[in-house]
């Protein structure tokens, strides 16, 4: 073993289980955090291309906020700050709000970045033809969006899934939180770090090939 | 008889800059009228004002008698009476010929899918495309493209029907096929304006040519009359340069 360092492959193959558990959680919280980051960020992208003042307004400022401020910070205020006001939130549910606002916010830049690479010849058509606003958006400029924006959402995913290791400073056993405790009781920080790293590359690499397969399909139609 | 299209002291500013002044022009039902003009001289604007693409600053649409520059008027109802063919296409897209005349009919009228499809299918056999109905518009050629925006705009069932320079951006070889589908419409009595430098066309199919220039309609009459005799110098002037 010594070759690897310090490397326990039987402590390895004792944690799989443990280790697939966490990964397991990982995914449920990143993946209930992007469901409602896109909602969430559809709505402010929509707002940031609106010609409504207020809605622009509000928009950016909540992008800004939440850009330029820690994702651990946003955390810590959402589970220890907000009992201050009398919300109080179990760590599941805070670690996913707090997950959802920040993705939202980068998600709404990914969006507007989206519509607006749609020309404008697009909505003008759709509204032509009778479409309202918001049907022209949902049936015209959002699916071709969509489109453009996929391998910014895909690695938007994948950096949410990494982020979500910082919940654990919330004591929600995810991924990391499990190979702390496996350190704390074992006294081997290589080995379980090493394989809690191993089990995020496991879901990341996937999902990477995946945006770059679901981005050639979808782009087939527009060759040449 | 009465007009199905009233225009009346149209003025459009784009900031201080005038495109359109007191433009005043009535279109019968089944008339052809064919806009021409130097590129500026807001043809297009006017398209654009007659669907409100384009707010008017000033001035009144009548459609079929009711003021649609009404602020109280519901614009996309209006627009699925008015049909509209750009030079750029602007099909959509991530949809085949198919859908893409379907898609309008579909979610804004709510007709059920097959009754859309059959319809749509109908129309792209109308403008010779039957055997493209599958086909993204990135695999179309660009007259195919603009003959099916023709039939995505015929799909609404509009009673007037707009072009703006539809044929500018083809290659010349693909030109014809587009003016024939636009013929064909014409005999079917659609109501058509358009906008075009297709002179050929203007003469042939038009009822009455329009000659306008920085923003005004500078003179009007019938087609072959206006190209044989053109009264205004600046028409002559046009004309003489583009013929």
């Amino acid at each position: 073993m010594v070759g690897v360092g310090q490397f326990d492959l039987d402590l390895f193959f004792r944690i799989i289980p443990d280790l697939t558990f966490g990964a397991f959680i990982t995914l449920e919280l990143t993946s209930l955090s992007i469901l409602f980051g896109l909602i969430i960020g559809s709505i402010a992208g929509l707002a940031r291309v609106s010609t409504n003042k207020i809605f622009f307004g509000i928009s950016t400022l909540y992008v800004e906020v939440i850009r330029g401020t820690p994702l651990l910070v946003q955390i810590l205020i959402i589970y220890f700050g907000l009992p201050a006001i009398g919300i109080n939130l179990r760590p599941e549910p805070a670690g996913i709000i707090a997950l959802s606002v920040c993705s939202g916010a980068y998600i709404a830049e990914i969006v507007r970045a989206g519509i607006q690479s749609v020309p404008l010849g697009q909505m003008e058509a759709a509204r032509s033809l009778g479409m309202s606003y918001l049907q022209a958006m949902r049936w015209v400029v959002f699916p071709q969006a969509f489109r453009n924006i996929l391998p910014a959402l895909g690695n938007e995913f994948i950096a949410l899934l990494k982020d979500s290791s910082l919940l654990s400073v919330i004591s929600i056993v995810e991924l990391t939180r499990v190979g702390r405790q496996i350190v704390n009781t074992t006294f081997n920080a290589w080995t379980p770090f090493l394989g809690v790293a191993l089990f995020y590359l496991m879901m990341t690499i996937p999902l990477s090939r995946l945006v770059t397969y679901s981005q050639k399909r979808i782009g087939t139609y527009e060759m040449k | 008889m009465k007009h199905l299209l009233e225009i009346s002291g149209l003025y459009k500013k784009f900031g201080d800059h005038e495109v359109l002044k007191d433009i005043n022009l009535n279109v019968k039902k089944g008339e052809v009228v064919v806009i021409i003009g130097p590129s500026g001289s807001g043809k297009s604007t006017l398209l654009r004002c007659i669907n409100r693409l384009e707010e008017p600053t000033a001035g009144k649409i009548f459609l079929d008698g009711v003021d649609i520059t009404d602020r109280s008027v519901d614009i996309n109802k209006v627009r699925q009476r008015i049909g509209m063919v750009f030079q750029q296409f602007n099909l959509f897209t991530h949809l085949t010929a198919l859908q893409n005349v379907m898609l309008a009919p579909l979610r804004v009228k709510k007709v059920k899918k097959d009754e859309a499809e059959k319809n749509a299918i109908k129309l792209l056999e109308k403008v010779g495309l039957g055997d493209q109905t599958h086909k993204y518009p990135a695999q179309l050629s660009g007259g195919q493209q603009q003959r099916v925006a023709i039939a995505r705009a015929l799909a609404m069932e509009p009673e007037v029907m707009l072009f703006d320079e539809v044929t500018s951006a083809l290659d010349p070889e693909l030109v014809k096929e587009v003016l024939d589908v636009m013929k064909q419409l014409a005999q079917d009595g659609m109501t058509m304006i358009v906008v075009t430098h297709e002179m050929g066309f203007a003469r042939e199919v038009g009822d009455r040519l329009i000659f306008m220039d920085e923003g005004v309609i500078v003179e009007e009459g019938e087609p072959v009359e206006v190209f044989r005799n053109p009264k205004n110098p600046r028409t002559k002037k046009f004309l003489g340069v583009i013929l």
